[in-house]
Formats: C-alpha cells, structure tokens, sequence
C-alpha cells in the first residue's frame, strides 16, 4: 500500500478565526475515506484548501501519482491541480447549465488535450483525431455512469439525480487518480442513494481511483468508507474503521452534545 | 423604394461596425463581468496602425490590394497585442477587487490611450485613404451601395460565422463558454482561465481593430476621439441585445444601426443620436435585461 495523498498540519486561517486546525490525514491507494463532521467543522475548506481555491495558512500537502514523484499541492492553482490527477465535485451541483451532457463531460478532457488555437483554426488531421477521441472517450464515461440517453440535453434540464452523476462523470474525464466528493448524496431520495453507493465502489474497482468523500448520510458512509476521519471546529477528533468511530465517546459527543447527565 | 434601400443599406452598414466593436464589449462581460471601456480605443487604434501602414507601403509603390491586405493584417496584429497588454495591465491586478475599481480602471485606460494617441499623432482630422478597392463585380450594384458598403456587410457577416463556429465548435470556444458559466469550476474541471480571458480580449480587440480598418477606410477620415464615440455606441448595441450574449450584440448593432439610419433619412439628421438613446431606453424598460438577455441567474 501506498498513500495518495498526504497531509499534514494543515492549518487554515480566515483572519482571526481558525476554520482548520493542523489536520492531518492520509488516503492510501485504492481507498474510500470519508470525511465527517457537524455542520461548519471546515470539510469543504479542506477541499478548497487541497484543490487550491484557498491557500492555505500553514501546512504541507502531497499526492503521489501512479508514477513519478511526489507532488507538493501548495501554491498551486485549481486547473494545475487538476493537471496533477485530482478532481472534485461540490455541495451544490456546479454544472454548466448551458452546455450539453457530452459538453460538459469534454470539457473534462481539456487539460488532457494537446491541440491547442493553431489545430482548431487549420483542422489538421492530429487535431481531427484528437477531437473524434474526446467525443469517443466522453461518450464512454458517460456509458459507465449511466447517462447517454441525456447526451444531448442540457445539463439544466436534467433530473437533479442525474444532474449529480454527471459531475461526477465531468470530474471522472479529467482522468483523476484521487476524486474528492463533497456531499455527493445531499439531496438524493433512497434509491438514488443505492444506485450512487453502487457507482462509487463501482468508480474505485473499476478505474483504480481512490476516494476521498465528504458526507452527511451516515448509512452510505459506514456502508462504504474503509476508514473513517471525523473533524470538529477544525480539528481532528477521530479517525478509524466504521466500527471503531461509532463507538467513539469523542464522536458522539460532538454529534448529540453532552450527555447532561454525566 | 430606392430611399428605403438605400437607408436600409447604409443602417446595416452602420450596424456591422457597431457590431464587430460590440462583441468585443459583449465577450468580455459574458467572461468576466467587466465593461472594458478601453474597448473603443483598440477600434480607434486599428485605424491608425492601418492609416500608418498603408502610407509607408503607399511611399514604396505596392499595390493596392497588397496594401488593404497587409494594412489590416498588421492593424490587427497590433490591436490583438494593444488588447493582450491592457487586459494583463489594467484588469488582471484587479481581478479580485470590487467591480467598480475594475470600472474605474478600464476608464483610466481609455483616456490614456487617448491622450497618448493624441499626443503621439495629431488632433486633426487626418485623411484615411479608400483603401476599400471599387470591385468590378460589385459595379453593377453601384446604384443601390457603394462597393465599401458591401465589403463592410460581408466582411462582417463572415466574422460572425467564424466566431460562432470557433465557440460552438473549437475546444477553447467550449472553454470560454465554460468560463463564462463558472469560473471556478472551470479552472476545478483543468481550464487555464487566464489564457481564456487573454484569447477572449484578443479575439475582441481583433475584430474591433477590423471594424476600425472597414469603417475609415469606408468615412475617408479618422481622429483620436473616434473610438470613444463609436464605443459608446457599441456598447449600447450590446446592452440593448442583452449583455453577454453574443447573437444579441449582433442584433442590438443592427436595430441601433438601422434606427440611426432611418431615423436620419426621415425624419431629422439633428437629432440622430437623441432619438437612438430614447429608443434605447424604451426598449430598456419593457426589456430590462435587453432583447436576448436572459435575467441573471442567482448563484448559490
């Protein structure tokens, strides 16, 4: 086993108030981790601060891809982190309303692309073929996830179920080796929640992608993480196995409060 | 009838220019939210580099179409450049700043270029030469448009099928569509938004740099404050097509051009532009968003 990913005391600061508090936290290859916490504990600045929306204050964070050397995350920017093999989704679905299905799952593909202004003006025959390829390629994933009888709508007017499946099908193109989900089940009635549970161990068996999720849907979390960090106001409180962090006295504690009684 | 053609002809001619400066306004906004003022100076500045050029190869006894062509190649060349630099200048540093400093700036930038055109060149009114040539095939029409007319309404008509071609079709046409829907996703899915912004003010200053070229070389005269008008008025084509689309700069050139047009022919040339701006506002207010605008969308 190796990590993917590795942080260490990450520290984010905005202004006086400390949203993270020297987290640390490593995915190992092949992984499903999840990351809990009560509402405002700093998950999605996490995210943002490893997907280089935030620079963080303070901290060191590496991912290790499939070959070559370790990578450090800091100071780089969204696109360039996506360029090392991470892609993510967000709370709140963040499509391109106004583009098809197919145009949003190639627009993945950009930064995996060579030909740039020069090809698309003289159409050359690298360029042709790159682009029959994208078209191919995009098509495939969204075989995988399940969407091709929507490829040519708008992604606005997709149901809101398929709307999520296809953020994770866009992210999926970027060819990432470490996806980060943020709350990919928010929103979603039971079944959607079966077929998304299925995608994800689907997703990690398939295309060797490790994942790294945030989410509040306690089932889909114990039924799919192999380990378990829990954060509250910034700070790690737990970390471990389903079992071993439903049973944590710390957990509890931040989730229903304290017992009065004790 | 004829009357009616021939101020239909010369609305639309009005209308092409308008509208090769309106996309650049209309581009930009739709990218990032920002009405470059500088804009109508990138036009005005395309017309003295072409001005410049063609009198050096005009010295050197080229031909004229050698010159038309090498004169609006070099003028947009230098326009693309104009337009590269001041983004990377005066609004890049600003980026994160609130909207109005960015304003504020593109203001600044305008009157710089300005003065420094007035300064480096003349105030005069300076003698553009017809660089337009009087096409054989374009003779027979000579009763209804003058040959120049027709270049300005076909050169034009061609570049709106290039750049809805590059951006329906072209990988980094999809990514600036993709920048305009949300930036930061753009750059979460791997889009180097700030060559995006860059190609956007190229494209916008190459086109605006064009209409300069075709419009001097159509009126025979250009002077340092042409692009402040011309850009006013470009920019009130794009607000009243609705702001960030681009089929809707297209269609608010053309009803501004027309209703300059016609507006002059029938009634008074006195007024032309009072009339243009009541219309503008009429239409603004049973249309605020403008006549392709959609309602802004609430984000999140």
């Amino acid at each position: 086993m190796k990590p993917v990913l590795e942080v260490t005391k990450l520290t984010m600061d905005f202004g006086g108030l400390r949203a993270l508090d020297r987290l640390d936290l490593i995915v190992q290859e092949g992984e499903i981790v999840a990351l809990i916490g009560p509402n405002g504990a700093g998950k999605t600045t996490f995210f943002n601060c490893i997907t280089g929306i935030y620079p963080p204050t303070k901290g060191e964070m590496f991912v290790y891809p499939n070959e070559g050397h370790p990578v450090s995350l800091k100071g780089l920017k969204p696109n360039q982190v996506t360029e090392k093999g991470l892609a993510r989704t967000f709370q709140n679905i963040r499509l391109f309303p106004n583009m098809t299905v197919l145009e949003n799952v190639m627009i993945g593909r950009h930064c995996r692309t060579k030909s740039g202004i020069v090809g698309a003006v003289i159409k050359d025959k690298r360029t042709r073929a790159e682009e029959r390829k994208i078209v191919e390629d995009s098509y495939t994933i969204l075989e995988k996830i399940g969407l091709t009888r929507y490829v040519n709508e708008f992604a606005k007017n997709l149901p809101y179920g398929a709307q999520r499946r296809l953020e994770i099908a866009r992210a999926l193109s970027t060819e990432p080796f470490l996806l980060l989900l943020d709350e990919p089940a928010a929103g979603m009635n039971p079944q959607e929640t079966k077929a998304l549970d299925a995608l994800i161990l689907k997703i990690r068996s398939e295309e060797k992608i490790s994942i790294l999720l945030i989410e509040h849907d306690m089932k889909l979390v114990m039924s799919l993480s192999d380990r378990i960090f829990v954060v509250d106001y910034g700070k790690k409180i737990a970390q471990g196995t389903p079992k071993e962090i439903q049973n944590d006295p710390a957990v509890i504690k931040a989730y229903l409060g304290e017992d009065i009684d004790a | 009838m004829g009357y009616f053609l021939d101020l239909f002809l010369s609305g639309l001619t009005r209308g092409s220019i308008y509208a090769l400066i309106a996309l650049g306004y209309t581009m930009v906004y739709g990218i990032i939210q920002l009405i470059n003022f500088a804009h109508g100076e990138i036009y005005m500045i395309g017309a003295f580099t072409a001005l410049i050029v063609a009198g050096v190869l005009t010295i050197y006894g080229w031909n004229q179409m050698a010159i038309i062509f090498i004169a609006s190649i070099v003028a947009l060349l230098y326009s693309m450049g104009y337009g590269y630099t001041i983004e990377k200048i005066a609004y890049k540093p600003l980026r994160h700043a609130p909207r109005l400093s960015a304003l504020i700036s593109a203001i600044g930038m305008s009157l710089f270029l300005q003065n420094y055109v007035l300064l480096a060149q003349t105030s005069d009114f300076m003698l553009f030469p017809s660089l337009i040539p009087d096409f054989k095939f374009l003779t027979s029409f000579s009763h209804i448009a003058r040959p120049s007319e027709f270049v300005i309404i076909i050169s034009t008509a061609i570049v709106m099928v290039l750049l809805t071609f590059f951006i329906k079709f072209t990988k980094t046409g999809k990514a600036m569509r993709a920048t305009a829907q949300d930036r930061q996703m753009a750059m979460l899915v791997g889009i180097d938004v700030n060559r995006v912004i860059s190609i956007t003010f190229i494209i916008g200053s190459a086109t605006a740099a064009l209409g300069g070229v075709l419009i001097a070389s159509h009126i025979g005269q250009i002077n340092f404050y042409m692009g402040f008008i011309a850009g006013i008025k470009a920019f009130v084509a794009a607000v009243l097509g609705g702001i960030g689309s681009m089929p809707g700069a297209v269609l608010g050139s053309l009803v501004l051009g027309w209703t300059e047009s016609f507006f002059t022919g029938y009634v008074s040339s006195d007024y032309e532009d009072v009339f243009a701006f009541i219309f503008l506002v009429l239409i603004l207010i049973f249309r605020p968003s403008g006549i392709l605008g959609r309602s802004d969308t609430q984000k999140v």
